[in-house]
């Protein structure tokens, strides 16, 4: 990848790829911790469902807008239909990879597009 | 603080879509001009470490779950416009992608976490850490500065949502979009914040700067210029 992108990598910038990995390797904690306490969903990002028993019905726009996107891997989960924890653990840390990576590889071409200069 | 589709009506996530164009056009050239090729891997690892510390959900027992955000460090360390791109760039990946936050809300979300949320933290910390070199009261100012403008992104999120069933009710009472008024979302909002991705944003951002002006204090942005216009 480093190669790919054609940028050269300082000490300091080494080592916070390696940092920026291992906290992938660590986000199940992300999924692991609610799970132990049963907390619900963030506020405000309740599904059409939720709401509904929320507040006894499902407002007609978020009922028209909120399956308007089908993302590929959603709640950074790859089999929604696999209820394992572990699975789950192994999905987000599949999930939280291939997002930082995409993220990473983005931001790192608009930034070359854009940055020209003190080479 | 991913705002789903849904949740905001077109008369708010229009207007805010366009709001982020204009300023993502702008910190193009801001960011054209002041950052230099050298840095350009860090902005990449910036926009992943983003992406990355808003999978730590952590729960408020016995309610709802948060995260932090990371764009208070970003802001500090390569200046709030390259924080402006970076933390935009994760979140749309995050929408795209993850479902993470709604397509339609792509413009809200940037405008809370990735412009308000950066220019508060960076102004914040520029004012407290202000004529000092004292490690502790740096420390205390990248504090101060995570916390804050994580705390009021939060309500200006809060905002967002609870002034929906102002704009968009039907005539029997019923709200189309998010169903929950100002005084509902803001305290439930500000509290969960106020009390523990508050701090948790805090922590991380006084830690990340604290590293960064040991080994390479002559990056962090918000030192720049200093004695030059200060």
């Amino acid at each position: 990848m480093l190669s790919e992108t054609g940028v050269k990598m300082n000490k300091l910038q080494k080592k916070i790829l390696v940092i920026l990995l291992l906290l992938c390797l660590i986000t199940p904690i992300g999924i692991l911790l609610p799970a132990y306490f049963n907390t619900g969903d963030a506020w405000g990002e309740w599904s059409a469902q939720t709401v509904k028993e929320l507040v006894g019905y499902v407002p007609r726009g978020l009922a028209k807008y909120s399956g308007i996107w089908k993302a590929p891997l959603p709640d950074y989960n790859v089999k929604s239909a696999d209820r394992s924890i572990v699975h789950k653990s192994g999905y987000y840390i599949v999930s939280g990879i291939i997002g930082a990576t995409v993220t990473y590889v983005v931001m790192l071409l608009i930034s070359k597009l854009i940055i020209r200069n003190g080479e | 603080m991913h705002i789903p589709d849904g949740y905001l009506s077109p008369q708010t996530y229009i207007p805010l879509f366009g709001v982020f164009v204009s300023v993502a056009a702008v910190a193009v050239k801001k960011v054209k001009d002041e950052v230099s090729a050298r840095n350009i891997p860090y902005l990449g690892m910036a926009a992943a470490f983003s992406f990355i510390i808003m999978m730590f959900n952590l729960p408020v027992p016995g309610g709802t779950t948060g995260h932090a955000v990371g764009s208070a460090v970003i802001a500090i360390i390569f200046g709030p416009w390259a924080a402006m791109l970076a933390v935009s760039v994760a979140l749309i990946i995050q929408a795209l992608v993850f479902g993470d936050g709604g397509i339609t809300a792509i413009g809200a979300n940037c405008f809370n976490m990735a412009i308000f949320m950066p220019f508060t933290a960076y102004y914040i910390f520029k004012l407290l850490s202000k004529n000092t070199t004292g490690k502790s009261r740096i420390s205390f100012a990248a504090f101060i500065s995570g916390y804050l403008s994580l705390v009021m992104a939060a309500i200006l999120t809060a905002v967002e949502f609870g002034i929906q069933p102002l704009i968009a009710s039907t005539p029997d009472g019923k709200a189309l979009y998010c169903p929950y008024d100002l005084s509902i979302a803001i305290p439930a909002m500000a509290i969960e914040h106020m009390l523990l991705f508050g701090i948790v944003e805090g922590i991380i951002t006084a830690i990340i700067v604290n590293y960064f002006l040991k080994t390479e204090p002559t990056l962090i942005y918000a030192f720049r210029n200093r004695g030059k216009n200060e």
